[in-house]
């Protein structure tokens, strides 16, 4: 009996273990098939997060060129630093280093790194000094983490700053070319996934997510040579005047490209303390009465109506004449002079007597054909369209003082393009500020007739013109000098002016046409003639030089190559 | 039964032969990417090199600075009344 119940007994429990097992090994399976078959992609997706990651592959900006390939804006790839709150704090010390080679306040910095110790990763500085990078590098903190990012260097500094503009610290353009042209320039980071370890250091690399596309480059129509010069003789000019502002504008005369445009004042598009005042770039945005040079326009209209030809007669005595309850004067009483002598003496008495011959829609249908009153369409954010208003709303006081420049206002630019489409007998080029763009021109006024406008801009360099200054040695001008008084509050201000000079050389076979204007001269000179004319004969001749434009009269100047020669000693 | 027994073993062989595979595939590739990355590396130290080059370049060629060092280092100046003779017309 006792050995029979104690053979029961071990079976029962032998059962009851088998049981248990059973009972375990199917919760196991059970579990098992949770994990591997259920739950399988979350836990796998979340297994490969602790490792896997998703890298940007940062790209470079493209560079902006001049015509010449001659850099402007380049990016060059730096360090940025930025940190790991969580690991850097646990070696505290760490941060006191990290503030002496960042020449930084410790105390300020572990703040706000503590404030921000729940993040994964704070910027501390971008942008390092290759030096500075390679400082913190031999520190070897933890928790230190160093991002390849792209610095914008402009080589060409004030020079050409306004043109190209400026980015900022995350590489997005924000003023000039930079900024129309951002997304030609912003290349397309990558983003690669690669493995990393405990450490953050990458192991493998798995797969390209998306390949990283380079920006393009960007070729500008300017010429840095000329942009420098330019420049340099501006910067002199606003000095010695003591000027306000400035500008410079040269157009090529055949395709309508900006060879340059400079402005002061400007600013240092490399040093992140930029000044407001210097940052636009007047010679595109600002407006003003340009005055007597759009004489030329108003005979140009004149010569279309084929009543008037270059010598008609115009009598410009007294020296005044009224216009509603104002008068318009010259200089001098010119007396009896023609339609040749008005541009040469700049003559508003006779200007204003050209435009009572005209026919209001007429003449505002010349300017508007010369580009006045509308964007040039160069692509330059910001840009200015001037003012011309409509001839359905002149009244006669505004056709007289359009004549001679005033009640209209226009950007050193339009005059640019109005005077070069004079020079290219007639046709106009819209500017471009980009290489290769397609730019048929216009026809805006008779060859015959920009001949004659072109040959009667010629005199104003001549013995008896206003514009002696603007000469260049071996070479024969043509242009209009322009002196303007300043308006501001609905009045005109006395002494306060803007002098200009427009014109184009050489008056032979057009090359270059520029615009030169400098905004309120105070040290004593202030017409156009005085102040503007030089500055632009220092420019033209710089840049018929440096584009080796032959002189007008070459034949003359080969036959007389071999008595120079014999000159020599 | 024999025929089996000879299937298997092939299989058998197969198998150890793709496993081998794999692992020479994975050895291989993580090479690749190890040379990838080196010659990434060397390319983005090269663009470096180069956009640097061009800014040191453009630093040198910049007209101010050659203007400077012609007139102050060098003593040059402008020709006062300059005659142009044209060489090529």
């Amino acid at each position: 009996m006792s050995g029979e119940r104690k053979n029961m007994a071990p079976i029962g429990r032998l059962y009851g273990f088998l049981l248990m097992f059973l009972l375990c090994s199917i919760a196991l399976v059970a579990r098992a098939i949770n994990l591997q078959v259920i739950d399988t992609e979350y836990l796998q997706d979340q297994g490969e997060a602790r490792y896997l990651r998703d890298v940007t592959v940062p790209t470079p900006r493209g560079a902006i060129l001049d015509r010449n390939g001659e850099p402007l804006a380049v990016s060059t790839p730096v360090d940025s630093l930025g940190v790991n709150p969580k690991k850097l704090l646990q070696a505290p010390e760490g941060i006191a280093q990290l503030a002496a080679v960042l020449d930084a306040d410790a105390d300020a910095m572990e703040r706000r790194i503590t404030q921000r110790a729940g993040r994964d990763f704070v910027w501390i500085r971008r942008r390092l000094h290759p030096d500075v990078a390679a400082a913190i590098r031999a520190l070897e903190l933890p928790g230190i983490e160093m991002r390849k990012e792209y610095r914008r260097f402009y080589p060409a500094g004030e020079v050409a700053a306004h043109l190209v503009g400026f980015t900022n610290i995350d590489d997005v353009g924000q003023e000039g070319l930079e900024l129309s042209y951002n997304d030609w320039l912003q290349g397309e980071p990558g983003v690669k996934r690669v493995i990393r370890d405990r450490l953050g250091r990458t192991i493998e690399h798995v797969e390209t997510v998306r390949e990283a596309v380079p920006g393009k480059d960007l070729r500008l129509t300017i010429d840095r040579r000329l942009q420098y010069l330019a420049y340099r003789e501006l910067k002199r000019t606003v000095y010695e005047n003591g000027a306000l502002s400035g500008s410079v504008v040269l157009l090529d005369v055949k395709t309508g490209e900006v060879l340059a445009m400079v402005n002061r004042p400007s600013f240092n598009p490399n040093s992140s303390e930029m000044e407001n005042d210097g940052l636009r770039n007047r010679a595109i945005t600002d407006v003003f009465e340009p005055g007597s040079v759009m004489k030329p326009f108003v005979v140009a209209a004149a010569l279309e109506t084929g009543r008037w030809h270059p010598l008609t007669p115009i009598d410009a005595s007294p020296g005044w004449i009224s216009i509603g309850r104002f008068s318009a004067k010259d200089h001098h009483n010119y007396g009896p002079i023609d339609l040749t002598r008005l541009i040469t003496k700049s003559s508003n008495v006779a200007a204003v007597k050209v435009a009572r011959d005209l026919d209001m829609q007429h003449m505002w249908s010349t300017y508007d054909r010369f580009g006045f009153g509308d964007v040039t369409g160069s692509g330059y954010p910001g840009e200015s369209a001037g003012v011309l208003r409509n001839w359905q709303r002149w009244r006669p006081v505004e056709r007289d003082t359009l004549s001679y420049g005033y009640g209209i206002s226009v950007t050193a630019l339009q005059l640019a393009q109005a005077f070069a489409a004079i020079a290219d007998e007639g046709r106009l080029h819209r500017p471009s500020l980009v290489l290769g763009a397609a730019n048929p021109p216009v026809s805006v006024l008779d060859p015959k007739l920009a001949r004659q406008v072109a040959a009667m801009l010629e005199t104003v360099t001549g013995p008896e013109g206003t514009g002696k200054a603007a000469r260049v040695a071996n070479y024969r001008v043509a242009g209009k000098t322009g002196t303007s008084r300043k308006s501001s509050n609905g009045g005109y201000q006395e002494r306060r002016y803007i002098a200009s000079f427009a014109g184009f050389a050489p008056a032979s076979d057009p090359q270059i046409a520029g615009v030169v204007v400098i905004n309120d001269p105070s040290e004593g000179k202030f017409y156009g003639g005085a102040v503007a004319a030089p500055l632009f004969s220092s420019v033209m001749t710089g840049a018929l030089r440096l584009l080796n434009v032959p002189p007008d009269d070459y034949e003359v100047l080969v036959a007389s190559a071999p008595r120079a020669a014999g000159e020599a000693p | 039964m024999n025929s089996k027994l000879v299937s298997v073993l092939i299989a058998l062989a197969a198998v150890i032969a793709s496993a081998l595979g794999v692992v020479h595939a994975r050895h291989e590739s993580r090479q690749y990417s190890a040379e990838l990355g080196a010659l990434e590396s060397a390319r983005d130290a090269s663009i470096a090199e180069w956009s640097r080059l061009q800014i040191e370049q453009a630093y040198l060629a910049d007209a101010g600075r050659v203007e400077g060092e012609a007139r102050d280092r060098l003593g040059m100046k402008e020709p006062e009344q300059p005659r142009i003779l044209v060489i090529e017309p």
